[in-house]
């Protein structure tokens, strides 16, 4: 399968890859997917005191699309606020890396990984 | 050396330039270009001598009569005559076949549209080096099987079955075997002299010959009849009309003549590449090898590298044409369906990479190949959440996944 130039950039460069401590109350953690599908996506979101993700971090076990929507993801994020962050859609990000339709569950994962680290870091509150 | 590199001799192989030759002789006004059926002129004979030829070099490969060679359109074809051909004939006699879960899906789903027929079929588990247990053949055997059907050699994890065994059993209850040989002839060598085996499928671009040509042997003795898919002139003895593709036959008989002169050193040298790869990549740890290792075909080489996904490992590795044992390619997500069925888990099933290395494969392109698997995986590893959670000493089987 071809993959888009924006999808091979992500994957040969991939941006924020990493960890955080995840015991640490201003991290979130949310990881979403399972080996048994392919795809496992870890994505950590460091908070600032008044709400503003500061630092984003990912690792990604799964295809070249899911590489590249789940390392989008950390551009995206850092800067935005918790709230703006839970509005990114995962159309948005199939659209910009011009994911084909077999793939779009990757860009689902990044939305359900950037919701599920948002809950994280509320959950510890 | 040209990228990307070759690996993938198993999906096909490239037309040997001698095939080539010889195919392209027969198909111009000034070549063999005459229907082998028209037996009122010379234009028919030539084109006849052409084909006999090649069903003799085809025959030659595996020691079996030229008679009991139907050319057909591939192995595909060659299964589906096999598989329907024989059932509907036999349907008085018995309505039970029997295969294996790792056969390949023109076997599996000729299976299948039997069974909405009224068949019954058991498809057997292979043991976890991809190998069947005899005993658990025989135990399956029953008064009103009327068919077996094993692969010789596996496509995805090329280890080879063992059908002289098989055949014996089934001779011995009269019960019909075939064996789907598309990944074996010219590789492994075959003998239907001494094999009781009934029906034998092949491929021509397997083993450097044209897309497109295949044949199905079938016994005569004992005589084996099946009833035609595809009816109309009475070509191949009534079980396999329309007209001979003289050049594709003509390619697919020379490529089974030069297999056969020049298999053994094939063999030796793939070998040597082959232990090269595996050596090359020895350092790398966590990593599982598919299949058994010794009843193998020294061409087949199917890995599992843990904790990196297979697609995107392809993608790494660009330079090199393998293909990946995970369907994550194709509209499914469902990991390959040969390595389940030996129980690998679905991780390691996501993991794998089939090389298949072939007449043209060089030393330095296996050399090229293991430096830049040496230098992906690490890079994969490093952002496998995976594979830091195995290197903190976390069992991944103790984590509540959300599968998707």
């Amino acid at each position: 399968m071809a993959y888009s130039n924006k999808v091979i950039d992500h994957y040969e460069n991939p941006r924020n890859v990493g960890s955080m401590d995840k015991d640490e109350t201003n991290i979130g953690t949310g990881m979403v997917g399972a080996p048994a599908c392919g795809d496992v996506m870890r994505l950590q979101i460091k908070v600032t005191d008044d709400g503003i993700i500061e630092d984003a971090k990912f690792k990604t076990y799964g295809c070249g699309s899911a590489i590249a929507s789940s390392s989008l993801l950390t551009e995206w994020v850092k800067g935005k606020t918790l709230d703006e962050a839970a509005e990114i859609k995962n159309t948005a990000i199939a659209e910009e890396l011009e994911l084909p339709p077999v793939k779009i569950h990757c860009s689902v994962l990044a939305e359900d990984a950037i919701k599920a680290a948002i809950d994280d870091y509320k959950s510890k509150k | 050396m040209k990228t990307p590199i070759y690996f993938d001799y198993s999906a096909t192989t490239p037309v040997d330039k001698r095939v080539a030759e010889k195919m392209c002789d027969c198909l111009t006004t000034e070549g063999n270009f005459g229907n082998p059926a028209s037996s009122s002129h010379e234009f028919g004979w030539k084109a006849e001598d052409a084909t006999n030829q090649a069903r003799k070099d085809i025959a030659d490969l595996i020691n079996a009569n030229p008679k009991e060679i139907v050319f057909t359109s591939g192995a595909t074809e060659s299964n589906n005559l096999a598989i329907k051909g024989v059932a509907h004939f036999y349907k008085k006699k018995g309505k039970h076949i029997i295969t294996c879960k790792t056969e390949h899906k023109a076997v599996l789903d000729s299976c299948r549209q039997l069974e909405r027929e009224g068949y019954e079929v058991t498809y057997l588990d292979p043991e976890t080096n991809g190998l069947i247990d005899l005993d658990k053949l025989k135990a399956v055997l029953r008064d009103d099987t009327i068919l077996v059907s094993i692969m010789h050699v596996n496509n995805e994890i090329g280890v080879i079955q063992d059908i002289k065994a098989i055949g014996e059993i089934t001779r011995e209850r009269k019960i019909l075997f075939h064996v789907d040989a598309a990944q074996s002839a010219g590789k492994v060598p075959i003998d239907m002299e001494e094999l009781s085996v009934d029906l034998m499928s092949f491929s021509a671009h397997k083993i450097y010959g044209p897309k497109g040509i295949g044949a199905l042997y079938v016994g005569r003795k004992p005589r084996v009849r099946l009833e035609a898919q595809m009816h109309g002139g009475g070509h191949e003895r009534g079980m396999r009309s329309g007209t001979l593709a003289t050049h594709q036959i003509v390619g697919m008989g020379e490529a089974f003549r030069l297999a056969k002169e020049e298999m053994a050193a094939d063999n030796e040298r793939i070998r040597m590449l082959r232990d090269r790869l595996l050596k090359g990549l020895d350092g790398i740890e966590e990593t599982y090898i598919n299949g058994d290792m010794e009843q193998r075909i020294p061409h087949n080489l199917n890995i599992s590298f843990n904790f990196v996904e297979g697609e995107s490992l392809i993608m790494a590795l660009k330079e090199l044409a393998v293909s990946s044992g995970s369907a994550c390619t194709s509209a499914s997500l469902e990991p390959s369906y040969v390595l389940r069925a030996l129980g690998r888990n679905d991780e390691l099933a996501h993991s794998s990479i089939r090389f298949s290395l072939g007449r043209f494969t060089t030393e330095e392109e296996i050399d090229f190949a293991v430096s830049k698997i040496n230098d992906n995986i690490g890079k994969l590893r490093e952002l496998s959440p995976l594979w830091e959670m195995f290197k903190d000493g976390i069992d991944l089987d103790s984590i509540e996944w959300t599968a998707h």
